[in-house]
C-alpha cells in the first residue's frame, strides 16, 4: 500500500514536472510534447482503432513468432546439453551469435523472403531463439539427475518422460530465460515494423515520425511500454508465483 | 557361529502364501529350524558375478561393487546393510535398472534387465519426489504412466494416502511436508504403483520410532498380503532384523558380500523384542568391524592428501 502510494507520487511528480516543462515552452510542441496532447492521441488511437488493429497485428507476430522460437528452443537447447559434440561445437556458435542485435538478421530476412510477414516472423525468431537455447541448455544441464531417475523408474521414458518430468523440472531454470527471449522478441518485432512498411506498432511509431506528430510517437511508445509491462505482470509474473507456490522457492 | 544363527548358508525358506500360518505367529522364540517348502524354479532376483566401477575423473575408476552373487527369491524380504558408501545405493540402481553393471549379469524372472521397468521400483534414499506435483500427483505419477484409469487411479491413490496417514495433504505440494511427510509420500507413491518387486533405500530413516513403527507393520502386512519381493536396504541392523528373512552384510570398498543372515525369528516381530536385539547383536559386531575398515580408509586417505 505504502509502494502503491509512493509510485502514485512519484508518477504525479513526473508528469507534473513533464507538463511545467511543457507550458514553458521551452523547446516548440512540435519537438516535446504536452501531456495533454499525448492523452489526445492515445484517445485518439483507441477511438479511430488504428491503435487496437496494431497491438492485434503487432500481437499475432509476438505469438507466433516466440512460439515458433520457444519450441524450437527448447528443442535446440536440449539436444545441445545432451549431446557433448553438440556441446563443444554449436554450444560455442550460439554464445558468439547472442552478440548479433537481432535487427542485423533483417537484411537475410528481406533477401530471403521478401518484405513479408515471413521476413518480420524471421526477425523476431531470431531475436529470441538464443536466449531460449542457451537458458534451455544450461538449465538441462543443472537439472539434478533425480528427477528423470525417478521418472525412468515409474516408467516414463522417451517423450513422456520429457514432457512429464524433464520439462516442468526445468521450468524454474528455465523462466528467466524464457523471459529475456520475449523481451528480445519485442525488441526486434518493434525494430522489424519500424523498418517495414506493414500494420503494427513500429510502424505507427514510425508513421507519427512521417507526420511530425510528436504526440502521437510518445503515445506509441507509452503504449509499447505499457503492453510489455501487462504481458509481464500477467504472464511471466503468474509462472513465477506459479513456481514459487509449487517449490517453495522464490524463482530467479 | 553364534548361536542365532545356525544355518549360515541361505534356507529355502518356503513360499509366504503356503504357509502364512507360521509367519502370523505371535512371537515366541527363535525358531531355528529351517521350515520346509517347495523353492521357486528360477529366483525373483539374480546376480551373476556383478562388478561395477565407477568412473571417476582422473583417478583410478572406484570399484563400487565386486562379484555380487546374489539370488532373491520370489516373495522374500532381503535386508541389505553395510558402511556408508559401500555399494548399497548402487545395488538397488543396478536392479532397478537405472545403473548398468561393468561385468555380470542382472536378471529378474530369469529375464536380463534391460533398463527400467515398472516391475521394480525404487524408492530413492533421495525420494526424487516431484516438486512440481501436487502429493496425490505425485502418488499416481506411475500410475499414470502405466496407463491406469481414472477412477482406479484415484482410488488407488486414496488407499495409499491413507495407509501413509497423508489423506489430508493430498493437495499440498512437497516443499510443504517434513523430512518424515516426505518419507511416507515415496512410499505410497512406489507402492501404488503395485511392483513385483520393492526396493527400498533407506526409506524410514528420517521417521520418529512410533511412525517408524506403524509403517513396518504396514510394510509387512503389505508384504505378506501381495507376496511381493522386498530389497530393503537399513543402517539400522534391528530394523533390518525385524524385517527380513534374511540380511545382506556388504563390505567396504570394493562392495562385496561379507556374509548372509538368515533371520528365522517368527513373525511378526517387534523392534524392542529380545529375539531381535540378540540377532541384531552379531551382525552388529561385524558392521562395526567392517565400518572401522571404512574410517580407517578414510582417514588414511586423508593423512596421505
Ligand atoms: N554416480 C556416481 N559416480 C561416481 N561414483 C559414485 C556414483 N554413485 C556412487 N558412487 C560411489 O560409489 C560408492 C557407493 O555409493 P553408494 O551410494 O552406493 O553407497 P551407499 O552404500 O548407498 O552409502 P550410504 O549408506 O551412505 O547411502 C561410493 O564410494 C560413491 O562415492
Ligand atoms: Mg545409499
Amino acid at each position: 500500500m505504502k509502494r502503491a502510494l509512493r509510485n502514485l507520487l512519484f508518477y504525479a511528480a513526473l508528469i507534473g514536472a513533464w507538463a511545467l516543462l511543457a507550458r514553458l515552452r521551452v523547446w516548440p510542441p512540435y519537438l516535446f510534447p504536452t501531456p495533454w496532447g499525448v492523452a489526445e492521441a492515445i484517445w485518439a488511437g483507441f477511438a479511430d482503432h488504428s491503435f487496437w488493429i496494431a497491438i492485434g497485428v503487432s500481437m499475432r507476430r509476438m505469438l507466433l513468432g516466440y512460439g515458433l522460437s520457444v519450441v524450437l528452443g527448447i528443442a535446440l537447447g536440449m539436444s545441445v546439453a545432451g549431446s557433448r559434440f553438440l556441446d563443444q561445437t554449436l554450444g560455442g556458435l550460439l554464445v558468439s551469435l547472442q552478440s548479433l542485435p537481432s535487427i542485423c538478421w533483417l537484411p537475410i530476412a528481406v533477401l530471403w523472403f521478401g518484405l513479408s510477414e515471413k521476413a518480420i516472423l524471421f526477425v523476431v525468431v531470431m531475436g529470441s531463439l538464443l536466449s531460449v537455447t542457451i537458458s534451455m541448455e544450461t538449465g538441462r544441464k543443472q537439472l539434478p539427475k533425480i528427477y528423470s531417475m525417478a521418472g525412468r523408474n515409474l516408467g516414463a521414458r522417451g517423450l513422456k518422460l520429457f514432457l512429464n518430468v524433464t520439462l516442468p523440472a526445468s521450468l524454474p531454470y528455465i523462466v528467466t530465460g524464457l523471459k529475456q527471449g520475449w523481451a528480445f522478441a519485442w525488441r526486434s518485432l518493434i525494430s522489424g515494423e519500424m523498418i517495414f512498411v506493414t500494420l503494427g506498432l513500429g510502424q505507427l511509431l514510425m508513421m507519427g515520425r512521417d507526420l511530425n506528430d510528436m504526440s502521437q510517437v510518445v503515445a506509441v511508445m507509452i503504449l509499447i511500454v505499457a503492453l510489455g509491462y501487462i504481458v509481464d505482470g500477467l504472464v511471466f509474473k503468474t509462472i513465477e508465483r506459479l513456481l514459487e507456490q509449487r517449490w517453495g522457492l522464490a524463482a530467479s | 557361529m553364534n548361536a542365532n544363527f545356525p544355518h549360515p548358508a541361505p534356507q529355502p525358506t518356503p513360499d509366504k502364501s503356503s504357509l502364512p500360518i507360521v509367519h502370523r505367529k505371535p512371537p515366541r522364540a527363535a525358531v531355528m529350524v529351517p521350515l520346509p517348502g517347495t523353492p521357486a524354479a528360477w529366483p525373483k532376483v539374480s546376480l551373476k558375478k556383478v562388478c561395477l566401477r565407477y568412473r571417476t575423473n582422473g583417478s583410478a575408476p572406484l570399484e563400487a561393487l565386486k562379484n555380487i552373487d546374489l539370488e532373491v527369491r520370489s516373495g522374500e524380504f532381503l535386508c541389505v546393510v553395510g558402511p556408508s558408501g559401500c555399494g548399497k545405493s548402487t545395488l538397488l540402481h543396478l536392479i532397478a535398472g537405472l545403473e548398468r553393471q561393468t561385468s555380470g549379469e542382472i536378471t529378474i524372472n530369469n529375464r536380463a534387465v534391460q533398463g527400467t521397468g515398472t516391475d521394480r521400483i525404487l524408492i530413492f534414499q533421495e525420494l526424487g519426489l516431484f516438486p512440481w506435483l501436487t502429493v496425490a500427483q505425485n502418488v499416481g505419477f506411475g500410475m499414470r504412466m502405466k496407463g491406469v484409469p481414472k477412477p482406479e487411479r484415484e482410488s488407488r491413490i486414496r488407499e495409499y494416502l491413507r495407509l501413509v496417514h497423508l489423506s489430508q495433504f493430498k493437495a499440498s505440494y512437497i516443499h510443504q511436508l517434513s523430512g518424515g511427510m516426505r518419507q511416507r509420500v515415496a512410499l505410497a507413491r512406489a507402492l501404488a504403483t503395485e511392483p513385483d518387486v520393492l526396493l527400498m533405500d533407506e526409506p524410514f530413516a528420517a521417521l520418529d520410532a512410533q511412525t517408524r513403527d506403524l509403517l513396518h507393520d504396514e510394510l509387512e502386512r503389505i508384504w505378506a498380503e501381495t507376496g511381493r519381493t522386498i530389497v530393503f536396504v537399513t543402517h539400522n541392523v534391528r530394523e533390518a532384523v525385524r524385517l527380513g528373512d534374511r540380511v545382506l552384510l556388504l563390505t567396504f570398498r570394493p562392495g562385496q558380500i561379507k556374509r548372509e543372515y538368515p533371520v528365522v525369528l517368527p513373525r511378526p516381530r517387534h523392534l524392542e523384542d529380545v529375539h531381535v536385539a540378540g540377532a541384531a547383536r552379531e551382525i552388529l559386531n561385524d558392521l562395526r568391524a567392517e565400518i572401522d575398515k571404512s574410517l580407517e580408509a578414510e582417514y588414511g586417505d586423508e593423512a596421505r592428501a
